[in-house]
């Protein structure tokens, strides 16, 4: 899909370079300095339940990065058919339409993995990154751009729940993508050494008090002070 | 007696914001102010309790395998599962468009208060989560019209007690970098460890 849109690019206007200064800040911006996570606040909904383990939340990453940035791609192709009182209802159709494939696909070749996102796959229909994109960018904009604007802020939500998914697990089940780093370590520092780890890690408040200091972490690094 | 922990269990224990993180968008946006937290929970109730049973209609006759036996028998083999996410949604949709429409005729002072939060509701995780989770859980018609009813509360309660927190939170010195989102994650936190202690009550 990507291939396709790129050759379009170059058809329509080839004036302006392929990875110009303009569309690499499309990608890098949403990534720190105007993170849809932490600056924006959106898509804090369906992603924080997932963040127990990190491979689930891989899966979840991979899943929202395909749908932000394919449904960016098709309403940007429609735009200018779309009477603005129905958007709404469209980009909802989009968006189910691609979350219901996604699933179908998880069902299909990753059925423990579907069985454990559950409900919260359904949920990225309400990711307000996604109809926060396709509203604030999508409707008017070409396709290519669109598409880069989603993948940046796909990525920038990525790596926030990847961040926040490893110190639950790291400090939880004291391990990393299933690997039980805690128990190497305790093994090294002899039989009687045991790193514990904390319960309320895993519960729902953990995630809220990571992310809440990734938020103060980050927002002091990049000076940003909300009113 | 069922029903009644059902709701209990959906308000408390099972509460939308601090065990299943839905709705977080509008948690932390519009609860700014008391009244604004208390008409956007109001909403949240009223779409919550009339969208599950909808919903369970619609799964039950419609959508579920072997739904459609009561049209034609030769259905009896159609599941049209897989269409449920579109289903749900456009239902959520029609009802928050219809919610709208009442509080802008009733209510336009709330109506300017809630501001673009009033149509997104309809893309508030909480909405589409209770219809998930009835489907997923199997609930009945009854069980279903209960636990819309029971996690609206519940969400309603989270906003705006955060939002009474807030309020106060006005007079004191945060850090600039934690100002804003970071010390209300943090609150929602500390909410969250109040909440579980509702955990090991069994009902």
């Amino acid at each position: 899909m990507s291939t396709e849109t790129v050759e379009k690019a170059i058809e329509k206007k080839p004036a302006e370079p392929l990875f110009s200064k303009r569309r690499k800040k499309l990608v890098t911006d949403p990534l720190v300095d105007d993170n849809p996570v932490t600056i924006q606040v959106l898509g804090i909904c369906s992603a924080l339940a997932v963040t127990t383990q990190m491979k689930p939340t891989l899966v979840m990453a991979i899943s929202v990065i395909f749908v932000i940035a394919m449904s960016n791609f098709v309403i940007s192709l429609m735009r200018n058919t779309i009477p603005s009182r129905v958007r709404i209802i469209v980009q909802l159709a989009v968006v189910a339409t691609l979350v219901t494939l996604v699933s179908e696909v998880l069902k299909a070749f990753a059925y423990d993995m579907y069985k454990e996102l559950s409900v919260f796959i359904g949920l990225i229909i309400t990711n307000c990154i996604v109809m926060g994109r396709l509203e604030a960018f999508a409707l008017g904009n070409k396709p290519y751009d669109s598409v880069l604007d989603g993948l940046g802020s796909a990525l920038g939500y990525s790596w926030i729940i990847l961040t926040v998914a490893f110190f639950r697990e790291l400090w939880g089940s004291g391990s990393v993508f299933g690997v039980p780093v805690f128990d190497y370590v305790s093994s090294i520092f002899g039989p009687d050494f045991k790193l514990a780890t904390n319960g309320l890690m895993v519960s729902p408040v953990g995630a809220f008090i990571i992310l809440g200091l990734i938020i103060w972490v980050q927002r002091t690094k990049t000076g940003y002070v909300e009113h | 007696m069922e029903l009644f922990s059902l709701g209990i269990r959906s308000i408390f224990i099972d509460n939308m914001i601090f065990a299943y993180f839905l709705g977080m968008c509008s948690f932390l946006a519009v609860s700014k102010k008391v009244s604004t937290a208390l008409g956007l929970g109001a909403a949240v109730v009223f779409v919550l309790s009339v969208t599950t049973p909808v919903n369970w209609l619609l799964n039950e006759f419609v959508l579920k395998e072997g739904a459609l036996t009561w049209a034609n028998a030769s259905l009896a083999t159609i599941d049209l599962s897989f269409l449920r996410f579109i289903m749900f949604i456009a239902i959520i949709a029609a009802m928050v468009q219809l919610v709208e429409m009442i509080v802008e005729k009733f209510a336009p002072a709330l109506y300017g208060q809630l501001g673009i939060f009033l149509p997104l509701i309809a893309v508030n995780c909480a909405i589409l989560g209770g219809s998930l989770f009835m489907a997923q859980r199997d609930y009945t018609f009854a069980e279903s019209a209960v636990y819309g009813f029971g996690s609206g509360t519940g969400f309603m309660l989270a906003i705006v007690a955060l939002a009474a927190i807030r309020e106060r939170l006005k007079y004191s010195a945060v850090p600039n970098g934690l100002k804003g989102l970071g010390i209300t994650m943090l609150l929602t936190g500390l909410m969250g460890i109040a909440f579980m202690s509702f955990m090991g009550i069994d009902l």
